[in-house]
């Protein structure tokens, strides 16, 4: 085992400045009302740095810069843009470990994750869209022998993204690389729980964008998002969070017709067909990995697989393997790099947690492992940690239809196809879902019937670039991680051509 | 934390109280509503912070048949009743809980007003019995 120093101790990867103003225009501006909160890492509570608190009048701001800079930006070619992109993969993986580091203190989660799974995601991510870039081709139709229609992509222009706090770099890249590489400008809001590791990494960058291409504007929802969701200075909204949000910002988004996309989501499946079992090998290993990821990132992902249905034949020792992996999960310091399981973001999604262990039992559900608020002394006493948790009920109980985004999953049993199938679509959400089967025909035909937008077939939790990633039903609109979110940042310009003297003969 | 200044949600005549507020709860929609008006309650769902309550000037969320109005919650010293809403597709799998609205230090995200206070409306849920089961919706 070996620990990363903490961020402003000896010894340390990287620092965080004692406080953050807003990112506009390429410079730092501090805000017009000259406000700022405290920013607590979950992994002591306690606060390392501080943020400006954002209002309407630095959203202009930042508004401002980005039209300013959106035009000549767009007007680069796909070569200099997707250039910029691999520019900026490459300076962050020249500096992975510090990246690593500075969101697992802001966020929590253990560094081996980071170090392995977020930042290398990351790096790829803006490479895809470089690639995407330079591969993409616009369209002609020929409509007549004397008539062309020519298909362009143009920019959309700026637009406004709000970021979640699971996974703070991560998710802004999922966001900014296809915007960018589309040629649009961007105003982008953090999350409030996690407000600067994205500053990080703009220090990181900053030299390789034109001032205005990105604008980071820090501060509450009510105060800065709301602004920037309901401005008819951008051209489109993203959003990833939740249903009532998602409602909010399309109201606004509809108020200046605006297109938005939005990720809102789920309660994923993960489906285990007897045959799993049929042999104690690798697969039944990789099967009961993939059962055990609900506790990846603290369950802080909108596809945590947090309803396991198990099929009757082999339920109990499939459940008790299970339960085992389980308990041998690695609580601790975050910054530990033998940590499987760190802290929670916040107190309050902490306290969201407990409410729902709660409620779970009293509806029935049993507690086979876990349960309850992980008390791990020193300086982690003030931290926000909950044990991995294992409860057994049924699809009706709230723990089975609310996404509870804690180290959480709810366990029920199936009898055949059709009754795994009814139960895994028993659900507002379609985000993700899993089945597992040694059977292939079983696996593709559960994958095809499961109503969600990405199935994880004798896999999970894997989020690589040039893999359509979305939700079906209340989980969200448009598909990132793939060059068709290009699409949802481009324009289409036809050009309807005509190539003959001759008039049509109307007058 | 419900404490024995509840405030009860105030439902259609012959339907149960659904929802309630505690006492820590109330002080909090007081200080909301003076510096912002009057409030609603809108109940999230999803991911991040998705399962919260959002609280909202009474308006700023535009409601319509895809809601159900769970109660009018009456605050002492706030002139005008907060309404709690739900989308119907929601309220389909919570309709056999009561709901507690509480506040608990912390940086809920969200567009929701107490946000910047330091501190987020949180749901805490009771099983309703037998009786109260059934007649709302």
């Amino acid at each position: 085992m070996s620990r990363y120093a903490a961020p402003g101790s000896d010894g340390a990867v990287m620092n965080y400045k004692s406080r953050y103003d807003h990112w506009i225009g390429g410079a730092y501006v501090p805000p017009k009302r000259g406000g700022y909160f405290e920013n607590p890492t979950p992994v002591t509570g306690e606060t390392f740095t501080e943020v400006a608190r954002g209002t309407a009048d630095d959203v202009e701001a930042a508004l401002d810069a980005a039209h300013a800079a959106a035009g000549d930006w767009g007007r680069r070619s796909a070569a200099e843009r997707a250039g910029v992109l691999n520019q900026i993969a490459q300076r962050m993986e020249d500096h992975l470990e510090e990246l690593a580091v500075a969101e697992s203190w802001e966020n929590g989660k253990p560094v081996r994750e980071t170090l392995a799974a977020d930042m290398p995601l990351a790096v790829d991510h803006f490479r895809y869209f470089a690639g995407a870039l330079r591969a993409q081709e616009g369209s002609l139709s020929e409509i007549d022998e004397d008539t062309v229609a020519y298909h362009f992509h143009e920019p959309l222009g700026v637009v406004g993204q709000i970021i979640p706090w699971n996974f703070p770099i991560l998710m802004a890249t999922w966001k900014l690389a296809p915007a960018l590489a589309a040629g649009n400008a961007v105003v982008l809001k953090p999350a409030e729980q996690t407000p600067v590791s994205i500053h990080y990494w703009m220090s990181l960058v900053a030299d390789l964008l034109p001032p205005g291409v990105v604008n980071i504007v820090n501060g509450f929802g009510a105060e800065a998002g709301k602004p920037l969701a309901s401005s008819p200075r951008v051209a489109k909204i993203a959003f990833t969070g939740e249903t009532t949000t998602g409602r909010l910002i399309m109201q606004y988004a509809s108020e200046n017709l605006k297109p938005v996309t939005l990720e809102l989501g789920g309660k994923s499946p993960n489906v285990f067909f007897d045959d799993v079992s049929s042999a104690d090998d690798d697969f039944l290993d990789k099967a009961l990995e993939g059962f055990t990821m609900f506790a990846l990132n603290q369950g802080e992902v909108c596809t945590c697989p947090s309803r396991a249905l198990i099929q009757q034949g082999h339920y109990r020792d499939f459940l008790d393997a299970g339960i085992a992996r389980t308990e041998k999960i690695v609580q601790g310091h975050p910054l530990d790099t033998d940590t499987m399981v760190g802290a929670q973001a916040s107190n309050d999604q902490l306290e969201k947690i407990l409410s729902y262990l709660d409620i779970g039992k009293q509806e029935g559900a049993k507690v086979l492992t876990g349960g309850e608020r992980a008390e791990l002394g020193g300086e982690l006493a003030g931290g926000y940690y909950v044990k991995p948790t294992i409860l057994e009920g049924g699809n009706h109980m709230r723990v089975f239809q609310e996404e509870i985004f804690g180290p959480v999953v709810s366990v029920a049993k199936f009898s055949d196809f059709d009754d795994a199938m009814s139960i895994a679509n028993d659900t507002l959400y379609g985000l993700g879902a899993g089945v597992w089967s040694r059977d292939g025909n079983t696996a593709y035909r559960a994958g095809r019937a499961i109503q969600a937008g990405r199935v994880w077939t004798n896999c999970y939790h894997a989020y690589p670039a040039h893999a359509a990633f979305g939700g079906y039903k209340q989980s969200g609109i448009g598909r990132e991680n793939h060059r068709m979110m290009l699409d949802h940042y481009q324009q289409t310009k036809n050009l309807l051509v005509s190539y003959t003297p001759k008039k049509l003969g109307f007058f | 934390m419900a404490s024995s200044e509840q405030a009860a949600g105030r439902p259609a005549a012959g339907t149960p109280e659904r929802v309630a507020v505690t006492g820590a709860a109330a002080e909090l929609i007081r200080r909301l509503t003076d510096q912002h008006g009057p409030l609603m309650f809108h109940q999230s769902g999803g991911c991040c912070d998705g399962s919260a309550p959002m609280c909202y000037q009474r308006g700023e969320l535009r409601t319509g048949d895809s809601d159900v109005l769970l109660g009018e919650l009456a605050v002492e010293g706030v002139a005008e009743t907060v309404p709690f809403w739900m989308s119907a597709s929601q309220f389909g799998y919570w309709s056999h809980t009561h709901l507690t609205v509480d506040v608990v230090p912390g940086r809920g995200s969200g567009f929701s007003l107490e946000a910047p206070e330091g501190v987020r409306f949180l749901i805490r849920s009771r099983l309703m019995d037998g009786g109260e089961v059934g007649t709302g919706g």
